[in-house]
């Protein structure tokens, strides 16, 4: 009987949730934690705590103001508030990672109608929101370590207090003086989550190998932001190294990742996910090279986000057997 | 339509810049401040309420050609007029509003009163127009400049707000933060008037069908 059985479609049935997606791009941001934490003590910890209550709260707020069914089961807010948190320097005071989390949750998100429907990555948008509002705190970065000299282990210091003179420095971006192994390890200034290349490439290649994100997206970007680099290298003389250093600083592996594999907001066939990720890379290049901003991976993420539905819309696939009309007609 | 609707219908119900979505040019640009915003925002009304006064008396004598060129005219005597008076008179502001000042002479707001209602109706009902639409845009540009203004730096028609200092967010004071409140204070309009998006495009929906020339085909 059972080969008989006819059953409405779909037919192919997972076990996968989104909750349990959610979970494990967390689970795979564990290492970038843990290396945030390590490098920049206590409070990179109860900053990524902190925003994702923050994102927690907001999502609850905002779904009983609209009346809507609750979602914070699905663990996006909590994603989101996460990988914002990673996006923030570990000095950022708290009530401004609090309005960057409200930002992301409130106007990114949920006026556009929560999880599906919005047109950018929250967490993204919320980083180019507080990098526009409040730009000199967005860019002080601590030194790595610098909470061993700290009171209070730099628990309750932030940008622009006294007890942080001198502790704090330029990204490697900037400065470009740091070895490719501090870089690799994470001994470096920077965002809290992504000081340390080693910890992004685990959690990116677990979610590669658990074929939650696909790999084009991440190849093509940093592909094409590195033959980019090769041509600059080779155009005006330097060292083959500073390929690597260009994938290994910044926020690159961090977007490649974890930003330009969001489901939502980015490009559903192959094809375009390639089109995005080599849009990624040419966008990020020409800002950090050309444009007044050190660092141009949030803003090419945002750029082609926006340009994703005609990406889609360019790539999209034929049904098998489908033709124009008027060939059926011949 | 009577006289006091005339002048009311252009404060919230028809708001020339949260309703119909006119002058967005000034809107966005000027309102970094409050005090530009009240500034820009009285400017214009004076404009407005003059130039409706007087196209709407020589309306008869207009010809139907070359209505635009005379309305222009009109309408840059009293530009010209506004920015002699505030360079006399307060010189700071006329330094901070700039071109904008002289870009008064084609803000649509002013060109589509005067085609749309002044050159139709009275000169009482065409001066209380022009006064409740300027000041429509008025209340629009102070909302819009007070909220920059507190958010992004800190003070309020120059004066320190209290609990503010260090809590700035810069963005409120540039382009993109310019759009992001319009678009908040649309949203907050578009709720206190309970209006709801029309279910079909058309000119059911639209604020300005009253005024509107064109024959709707779809009726």
């Amino acid at each position: 009987m059972g080969l008989l059985t006819v059953s409405p479609s779909p037919h192919v049935r997972s076990e996968m949730s989104t909750q349990k997606i959610m979970l494990m791009v967390i689970l795979a941001l564990v290492p970038a934690i843990a290396a945030g934490t390590i490098v920049f003590g206590p409070r990179a910890l109860l900053l990524v705590i902190f925003c994702a209550a923050v994102s927690m709260m907001t999502e609850l707020v905002c779904r009983k103001l609209m009346q809507k069914e609750n979602t914070i089961s699905d663990g996006s807010a909590m994603l989101t508030g996460v990988l914002l948190a990673l996006n923030l320097p570990v000095t950022l005071p708290l009530w401004q990672a609090a309005v960057g989390c409200i930002f992301a949750i409130a106007v990114v998100k949920q006026l556009f109608g929560g999880l599906g429907c919005n047109f950018a990555n929250p967490a993204i948008t919320g980083r180019i929101f507080l990098l526009l509002s409040v730009g000199s705190d967005m860019t002080t970065w601590a030194k790595p370590f610098y909470y061993l000299d700290a009171p209070f282990f730099g628990l309750f210091e932030t940008s622009g207090s006294a007890a942080l003179d001198g502790l704090t420095g330029a990204t490697p971006l900037v400065t470009g003086d740091a070895g490719l192994m501090e870089l690799l390890l994470g001994n470096t200034g920077g965002s809290l989550g992504e000081t340390s290349a080693l910890a992004l490439l685990i959690g990116g290649i677990f979610l590669i190998v658990t074929k939650l994100i696909s790999p084009a997206t991440p190849v093509a970007y940093l592909g094409s932001l590195a033959a980019l680099t090769f041509v600059q290298v080779l155009i005006t003389g330097g060292e083959m190294t500073d390929v690597l250093y260009a994938l290994l600083s910044g926020g690159v592996l961090l977007g490649a990742f974890f930003m330009a594999t969001d489901y939502v907001t980015t490009p559903i066939t192959n094809k375009g996910k390639i089109i995005f990720g080599i849009g990624c890379g040419i966008l990020t290049f020409v800002i950090r090279e050309f444009a007044s901003m050190p660092e141009g991976c949030s803003f090419s993420i945002l750029l082609m986000n926006l340009l994703t539905p005609y990406i889609d819309r360019f790539t999209m696939t034929k049904p098998v057997g489908a033709g124009t009309p008027e060939k059926e007609g011949a | 339509m009577n006289n006091l609707n005339t002048f009311t219908k252009g404060l919230l119900k028809e708001n020339p810049v949260f309703v119909s979505l006119l002058g967005m040019c000034p809107t966005l640009a000027v309102t970094t401040g409050a005090f530009n915003g009240l500034g820009m925002g009285l400017s214009t009304t004076f404009v407005l309420i003059c130039s409706n006064l007087v196209i709407c008396l020589l309306r008869k004598a207009i010809p139907a050609q070359v209505k635009l060129p005379c309305y222009i005219v009109i309408i840059a005597t009293f530009v010209t007029l506004i920015q002699f008076l505030l360079h006399g008179f307060v010189p700071s502001l006329y330094t901070s509003l700039g071109a904008f000042l002289e870009l008064i002479t084609v803000n649509c707001i002013i060109l589509g009163r005067a085609e749309m209602f002044a050159s139709k109706n009275g000169p009482v009902a065409s001066v209380l127009d022009g006064a409740g639409m300027g000041l429509g845009f008025t209340l629009a540009l102070f909302l819009m400049g007070s909220v920059r203004e507190i958010f992004g730096s800190g003070t309020w028609l120059g004066l320190t707000v209290p609990g503010m200092t260090g809590h700035t967010m810069s963005l409120f004071v540039m382009p993109a933060g310019g759009f992001f409140v319009l678009g908040l204070l649309i949203a907050v309009v578009c709720k206190l008037s309970s209006r709801k998006p029309p279910k079909k495009m058309g000119c059911a929906g639209c604020p300005n069908a009253s005024a509107c020339s064109a024959k709707c085909e779809e009726a």
